[in-house]
């Protein structure tokens, strides 16, 4: 399986990532190479073996739903790159 | 004798007997850090002014009962936000990200009564194994200034190496603690997956993160480990576990401790100058009583592909989050909400950030999510029952940190497969969630070397206890960098 510079274009967009032609013939090469390396995987037999996600034999952690201290606004305000009116503000979403 | 070369314990009785003011030390560590650091180059930010006024109030409290760590200057690995202290994870993504809050493990580090220095270098986002990644600057070994500290925990080990702070804390996914506390000379002990908090670390792969100490020697480990282990309510996989006293099992008697050495760890692509100090090592555990052998982790080889498949699906996973609208770069101008994510991501982050969120991303998208990461994930199974099976026969397993010493600054750049290969050591031990350390065990032509101790889930009492006993029986952490 060999990835093309049209794959890494694709790939791109679903990681939201604008890269330039000399990035995307660089992460062709590169991400074939590593993917080639990878492949090595299927010489193992894994039928059958359960996915480890986690090492740590856990289900979901359960707590009391009850109202706790938020952070205040200005904190959280604090690192933004734009506001309006205690509003975090960003470039139009529909047009 | 300065006093960065003396013990945890012995800065703590000189405290108590008011031989020494934390002033005293803080000014040691900022004389220091003034002295070394335009070579070193250790620091991303300085806790100057707050560190003083921090030392000056421990100074005037005046308890009577201080706890060991009680006035230690700490640095702090740059991914783990410092309430009102700039933490950037070393990426232009977050050059002037201000944290509104304190990590656990950085809170209990205060509650401890040490005093936070600064906040070190690291590869960006921890992606890296030689701090070549940084988007700031390089870190140099102290060893030898031509080469890496190592990485992603470059800063911190190189900081504790050139006596800039008692100890510090680093994270380690895949190596990141231990491989830069090989590299140089210096001790780091990366703990069992859940037994630090991660909470307040800026994720990068969260089934693997883990935050541990760098220090100077294996009890300094252990009273730093004590502070920052335990179960916390904000981490849900952080473990509901006892943890013990981790300064009581430094008994110095590994008598009859069964060892295991896995021969994957010591075959192709070793040094033969790091394979002869671990050699030399093993010798050593066996004059002290213990017994050791061959072991195989046969799933050894398959370890690399597996971390980089997982590894990188979660970082690019859990790097979404940047996205320049909350904080962070923001593009100037954009089209658009989409143009905005784009370009604020494309200008933020570094190339090897890039690469890892490409390769996570093509291994969840549709069509390969089954043939890379759900088959990673299984080979990982594998991976982690090598160990379950070597722990049922033995205590401990030791084999070396990283197959070579530190490399030539510059020499693996732009052969990201290459820099991978590296990790061969540290990587299956990740994936499997147990903890190691590395510990000092010589010099290969003039460059440290670490011996790797590794041990069962949450038994990290016998992995100090071996390592502290072994480091007992030689001068190695006893060697300083000449600066």
């Amino acid at each position: 399986m060999s990835i093309t510079v049209k794959d890494v274009e694709h790939v791109a967009n679903l990681a939201r990532l604008a890269l330039t032609e000399a990035e995307k013939e660089q992460f062709t090469g590169q991400l074939n190479a590593i993917l080639k390396y990878a492949d090595k995987l299927n010489e193992l037999n894994t039928d059958g073996i359960e996915p480890t996600s986690h090492v740590r034999p856990m289900v979901n952690v359960m707590r009391e739903d009850k109202v706790a201290e938020s952070l205040s606004i200005e904190k959280v305000l604090l690192n933004a790159p734009d506001e309006e009116d205690g509003q975090i503000k960003v470039p139009a979403v529909l047009e | 004798m300065s006093l960065f070369d003396l013990r945890l314990s012995e800065v703590h009785n000189r405290l108590q007997h008011k031989d020494l003011s934390v002033s005293e030390l803080v000014d040691a560590s900022f004389r220091r850090i003034e002295g070394t650091d335009d070579r070193i180059g250790a620091f991303l930010t300085l806790n100057e002014e707050a560190a003083r006024a921090e030392a000056r109030k421990l100074d005037e409290s005046g308890s009577a009962e201080r706890g060991l760590l009680h006035g230690l200057p700490v640095g702090v690995k740059d991914n783990m936000v410092t309430e009102g202290l700039r933490t950037t994870c070393a990426s232009k993504f977050l050059a002037n990200y201000n944290p509104i809050y304190d990590g656990t493990a950085v809170a209990k580090l205060r509650e401890a009564e040490s005093v936070i220095i600064g906040k070190l270098n690291m590869d960006e986002f921890a992606m890296g194994g030689s701090n070549e990644n940084s988007a700031f600057k390089v870190t140099r070994n102290p060893w030898d200034l031509t080469r890496v500290p190592g990485g992603s925990s470059g800063g911190s080990a190189a900081a504790v190496a050139a006596g800039q702070v008692y100890y510090a804390l680093g994270s380690d996914t895949g190596g990141s603690i231990r491989q830069p506390a090989a590299y140089c000379g210096v001790v780091g002990l990366k703990p069992t997956y859940g037994l630090v908090s991660r909470f307040g670390l800026v994720a990068f792969a969260s089934s693997l993160d883990q935050i541990g100490p760098i220090t100077k020697n294996v009890e300094d480990a252990a009273f730093a480990l004590q502070a920052i282990a335990g179960h916390d309510s904000r981490d849900s996989t952080s473990a509901n576990v006892d943890i013990p006293d981790y300064a009581s099992a430094l008994t110095g008697d590994v008598k009859g401790l069964r060892i295991g050495v896995p021969k994957e760890y010591l075959g192709a692509g070793i040094d033969p100058e790091v394979k002869s100090r671990v050699m030399e090592a093993l010798k050593q555990f066996e004059a002290l009583g213990a017994v050791w052998e061959e072991v195989s982790l046969p799933h050894t080889d398959y370890a690399i592909a597996t971390y980089y498949l997982l590894a990188s699906s979660e970082a690019s996973s859990n790097l979404a989050r940047f996205d320049g609208v909350r904080y962070g770069v923001r593009a100037s101008d954009p089209d658009n909400l989409i143009d905005l994510y784009r370009r604020s991501r494309s200008e933020g982050f570094g190339a090897e950030v890039k690469r890892r969120i490409m390769l996570g991303t093509y291994a969840l998208s549709s069509g390969y999510y089954d043939a890379y990461y759900k088959k990673a994930q299984q080979v990982r199974t594998l991976i982690k029952q090598d160990f379950d099976q070597a722990f049922e026969k033995y205590d401990i397993l030791v084999g070396p940190t990283a197959p070579t010493t530190a490399f030539p600054i510059g020499e693996q750049v732009g052969d990201p497969l290459t820099m991978y290969l590296n990790d061969i050591c540290t990587i299956p031990v990740s994936l499997a969630g147990v903890p190691a350390i590395s510990v000092p065990c010589g010099f290969a032509d003039g460059m440290p070397v670490g011996l790797q101790i590794i041990g069962k889930p949450f038994d990290e009492a016998t992995v100090l206890r071996a390592a502290h006993a072994y480091e007992g029986s030689t001068e190695h952490h006893k060697a300083r960098a000449e600066l």
